[in-house]
């Protein structure tokens, strides 16, 4: 999903005038290439003939429930889809008298997610409240980190292709402006029709990381491939299983768009984004409405508008307070976090109590980046490949698994991960956990091909038949069908010599010419 | 069982020796509450379950496997605390009616250790207030006003004018319990204190009142007015009572991440005999504008005393003093407007029956359920943190806060070991008089002298130390060291020793209960 160019941007843009409903085709003159930024950075002109050109400018915000068995102040369980209210604490029912107590694995993940993205982790943050009247949110406020959040100043490195093009890759760098531990809130189901409001408090103070990108992208597909590339990250710490679609991971996008040498345009935040592949047609039509909007003489509010996935546009949200102000004020009833170094670390502390920053660096796993290399390294395999492998969950596993099986090169094996294993599960929309073929079977077939045993064209033909998950191997298969490859020559000659034999005018015709 | 007297020495050698039992004193203390009803200074009286409690500590006692000195004992507590299965409401409409689903952490440990729980003591609402006059259950009448002593010395002005109007308040917040206490219905009470909520009314009502230091007892299940400043209050009729109860309530609280981690180690009072390496500071900011003249006199004549003993009594100057009450408004009313955010009357507490949105449910909720006080300072807290008077207020206040610590830190440093000050600048007033004054204006008078504690979150002390002209108790302040509530105990048990406060005579609750009241005569300090 990440790994295709911005050349996306304006072709998805023309497309929309034909299909979308939203602003209807007006003001999306077919064929007009309003902007496209390009994957090597930079703005590209177009719009109508001598307008300046446009720089879009796109910076987000995402929120990442941490994965914990308890939420971030109370030791109510974390589960997703449970029966609803029935993992409420009396703190998070904000019952008077309760207070919050720091969930230290929250922490943890808080700090290696920090690492992760190069940002350096501050040893001492704070909590603060924030302030505003809804129902699934009963304090009345929301405990987040917003004068000193946990960590600060880190970047994320993501790669894309340019026009689409899977050869050629571009890795480009968002800086990442801090991670803060916050309450989620509860969630509110509104009954229109009986005009009334169910409350649900399940995910009512579950800890979320904010991770907030500084607008340094330009278009939907980097926006897109920045989220990819921190949600694989997330999953290999395993601070976040980062389920956009279980709300697990978050992302509001921040929008404006500029001319060159001008500053910063009026900006809109989009919310309601709820698939990567929505990130990036949200943030390519918001960019598309707003340069729409300046040209036809417009100008941009600094609104909210919601991602609508089945007009494919944003529409302004529905905000009937205005402006709020949240009254921030330091969270009274939790100290500072003071975290701790090996420099730092007292020598009679506890450990129990203590969380070590430096403990926690050397323990982090290899982030996708460098499991990447080193799959291109081991393997001698292509940069891109190695891309797609990490893309999809257990791939990367599957392939090495099949590669400990087989004599066959690695090089070789990718081509029938990718091109058949790959393809087929997209096709059934299966994960490569729910493969009906095993490592071991693929393995199995492709030993028979690289000992010469059956043809590429046979190796096929089994797989078609090992995805009935019949139970069969691969040999069984080959013998049942016949698909062996004759390797004794002297057999292969008789063959030959039976089928001269039955056609002897057409060999005369033949050998006279 | 001698009600004056200490429960270590003995109530509880009395329970032990038999002498009395559990649901005797349980039984003689609901009594009374209900000879004293008039007094209003328990909202809720939890006469059954406290029956059962008297009855399981009798088991322990006739198996002789009593819990501690505690076992038994008729205890009351302020109604901000949470009791489960017992109303908690604040003195508020919000959460009449309310009950909790979870002990507060003192509560449960008092409970833990068999202490007998024998209601929830009245207050102003929310502990908004230093009267105990503006709780919606109404005021609470100073057990004081109708003692001999009172009564002999205030000639009222006419004979229509009875002691209706005459009584005098209890102070407060915590007036329900510093009445309780006070007036024998129970042998220790739970208070809070924010400003001053607990040492003031102790000081109007002529008993013990512990501000223990900021953190060293569980705020988990008080009901917050000031997260950073409340702290649970301790109401006994001694000084060694205090330290008891202190014994059983301090240490660290895992559902409080702001109790220290230190363990507390429970203490009891040496006898001091020798006070001459004692440093006694005397604060002069606290010669207060309106300060009585006779609470003065008092004041000092308390100096002398432990000059006179040898000690070094010294005038320090703590200058931030005065602007500790402006200080504490813009703290205390941010606070009290974030932490009434969740009284919205969906969870829990008073909900409104408008219906015609869920933004007018909750205004009409909140006008229904807290009073101007409440309502007030959720106003003024909201706009003290607004983004644009956020620098202007809150954050000068904070700094002003530590301006205000460090004016202690300085003093200690220097080695004083204690202060001494006045408790109030007067004796109680008589409850027409005193709401004449809107509560701000009265808080803003009476927290004077009590604050800068709460700021600092230094552990602090009412002694009740003499009876006023009026026949009124009037109470003076010992402020510690951080965390040396023992030193501070002791020269506060030393105090108390010297100067024999008078036993209250409560005339009319006499003929009720004759056997309950051990005369003393009253020692001439004043």
């Amino acid at each position: 999903v990440a790994a295709r160019g911005c050349g996306a941007v304006w072709r998805r843009a023309r497309q929309r005038g034909a299909v979308g409903p939203g602003p209807g085709p007006s003001a999306f003159p077919r064929g007009h290439r309003a902007v496209a930024c390009n994957a090597r950075g930079g703005a590209l002109s177009a719009g109508k003939s001598g307008v300046a050109p446009w720089i879009p400018v796109v910076g987000l915000e995402i929120h990442a429930q941490i994965s914990s068995n308890s939420k971030l102040f109370s030791g109510s369980q974390v589960q997703f889809a449970a029966p609803p209210n029935s993992l409420v604490s009396f703190f998070d029912a904000s019952l008077p008298g309760t207070l919050p107590v720091l969930n230290r694995r929250c922490v943890e993940a808080a700090v290696m997610t920090g690492l992760a993205l190069n940002c350096s982790i501050n040893k001492k943050s704070l909590f603060d409240r924030k302030h505003y009247f809804y129902a699934d949110l009963p304090a009345g406020y929301q405990i987040t980190q917003q004068r000193v959040p946990i960590a600060v100043n880190g970047s994320l490195s993501y790669s894309l292709c340019i026009d689409n093009k899977m050869n050629q890759m571009v890795t480009k760098t968002v800086r990442i402006k801090q991670i803060q531990l916050e309450q989620d809130s509860g969630k509110s189901l509104h009954d229109d029709t009986r005009s009334q409001t169910l409350v649900d408090l399940n995910r009512a103070g579950v800890g979320l990381m904010e991770v907030v990108m500084e607008p340094d992208m330009c278009c939907g597909e980097e926006a897109a491939a920045a989220v990819r590339e921190l949600q694989l990250i997330l999953q290999t710490l395993g601070s976040s299983q980062a389920v956009m679609a279980e709300g697990q991971l978050r992302v509001d996008a921040n929008v404006s768009v500029h001319h060159p040498g001008e500053p910063y345009g009026v900006r809109t935040e989009v919310k309601n984004i709820n698939s990567i592949r929505f990130l990036a047609k949200a943030v390519d039509y918001e960019i598309q409405r707003q340069i729409e909007e300046l040209e036809n003489g417009g100008t941009i509010l600094n609104e909210t508008r919601a991602f609508d996935s089945k007009l494919g546009c944003t529409v302004p949200m529905r905000d009937k307070e205005g402006k709020q102000d949240y009254r921030f004020m330091p969270e009274p009833n939790l100290p500072p976090l003071i975290l701790y170094d090996a420099k730092s670390l007292p020598a009679n502390m506890n450990h129990q109590q203590v969380i070590n920053i430096d403990w926690i660096h050397e323990r982090l796993p290899d982030l996708p980046s460098v499991k990447r290399e080193k799959l291109v390294e081991q393997y001698g395999i292509l940069p891109e490949h190695s891309f797609t492998l990490l893309n999809e969950d257990g791939l990367a596993e599957f392939f090495e698994s099949v590669v400990k099986q087989t004599q066959m090169k690695p090089k070789k094996v990718i081509g029938w991960i990718l091109n058949d294993l790959l393809s087929y599960l997209k096709q059934h929309s299966l994960t490569v956990k729910e493969s009906p073929v095993s490592s071991f079977l693929l393995a199995d077939l492709l030993n028979l091909l690289e000992k010469k045993e059956i043809s590429s064209t046979a190796a096929k033909q089994v797989l078609a038949e090992l995805w009935k998950g019949e139970g069969k191997t691969p040999l069984e298969i080959v013998k049942e069908q016949k698909l062996e490859l004759l390797q004794d020559q002297k057999e292969l000659e008789e063959i030959c010599q039976a089928v001269i034999d039955g056609q002897e005018n057409e060999v005369i015709m033949t050998v006279l010419g | 069982a001698a009600l004056k007297d200490g429960l270590r020495s003995q109530v509880s050698a009395a329970l032990k020796e038999g002498r009395v039992t559990p649901t005797e004193l349980c039984q003689r203390c609901l009594a009374l509450i209900k000879s004293t009803k008039f007094l209003n200074a328990y909202i809720t009286v939890a006469e059954e379950t406290a029956l059962k409690q008297a009855e399981e500590s009798e088991e322990r006692y006739k198996r002789g496997q009593p819990l501690g000195i505690l076992d038994g004992i008729p205890i009351a507590v302020k109604d901000n605390f949470n009791t489960a299965g017992i109303e908690t409401t604040c003195a508020s409409n919000m959460l009449k009616g309310y009950i909790s689903p979870y002990n507060a952490t003192v509560v449960q440990k008092l409970l833990d250790q068999g202490a007998v729980l024998l209601g929830k003591t009245n207050l102003d609402e929310f502990a908004m207030g230093s009267g105990s006059t503006d709780g919606v259950f109404g005021p609470v009448r100073n057990p004081w006003s109708y003692s001999k002593h009172y009564k002999e010395k205030s000639v009222p002005k006419s004979h229509s004018e009875d002691e209706e109007s005459n009584w005098v308040i209890t102070g407060g917040s915590s007036g329900g319990s510093a009445a309780a206490v006070s007036s024998f219905t129970c042998f220790a009470a739970l208070g809070s204190d924010t400003g001053g909520s607990t040492r003031n009314p102790a000081a109007r009502c002529g008993v013990v009142g512990l501000k223990p230091t900021y953190g060293l007892i569980s705020r988990h299940g008080l009901i917050p007015l000031v997260n950073s400043m409340d702290v649970p209050g301790i109401l006994t009729r001694c000084v060694d009572d205090a330290a008891v109860l202190l014994g059983s309530l301090a240490g660290h609280d895992p559902k409080d991440s702001t109790t220290v981690q230190d363990d507390f180690k429970p203490f009891e009072l040496p006898k001091l005999t020798d006070v001459s390496k004692l440093s006694i500071g005397i604060p002069k900011e606290y010669h207060a504008p309106g300060l009585s003249s006779e609470i003065l006199a008092l004041w000092s004549k308390a100096a002398d005393l432990f000059k006179n003993a040898g000690c070094k009594v010294v005038e320090v100057s703590l200058p931030h003093t005065h602007y500790s009450i402006v200080c504490y408004h813009v703290l205390c009313t941010a606070e009290v407007a974030s932490n009434m955010a969740r009284f919205d009357g969906l969870e829990y507490g008073h909900r409104s029956d408008r219906k015609e949105s869920t933004e007018s449910m909750y205004a009409a909720t909140r006008r229904e359920g807290f009073n101007d006080v409440v309502r007030g300072r959720i106003l003024s807290g909201n706009y003290f943190l607004l983004k644009q008077n956020y620098e202007k207020y809150f954050v000068k206040a904070q700094k002003v806060r530590r301006l205000i610590a460090n004016d202690f830190v300085k003093v200690f440093r220097s080695g004083v070991d204690v202060l001494l000050t006045p408790t109030t600048l007067t004796d109680a007033a008589p409850y027409t008089e005193f709401i004449q004054e809107d509560n701000r204006t009265r808080s803003a008078q009476d927290d004077i002298l009590t604050q800068a504690a709460n700021m600092a979150g230094l552990p602090a002390i009412n002694v009740p130390t003499a009876l006023s002209e009026r026949g009124l108790p009037v109470g003076l302040q010992f402020i510690g060291r951080s965390f040396q509530e023992k030193q501070l105990l002791t020269v506060a048990k030393w105090f108390e020793k010297q100067v024999q406060f008078p036993m209250i005579q409560l005339e009319e609750v006499k003929r009720h209960d004759s056997g309950v009241f051990q005369q003393q005569k009253s020692a001439a300090f004043s």
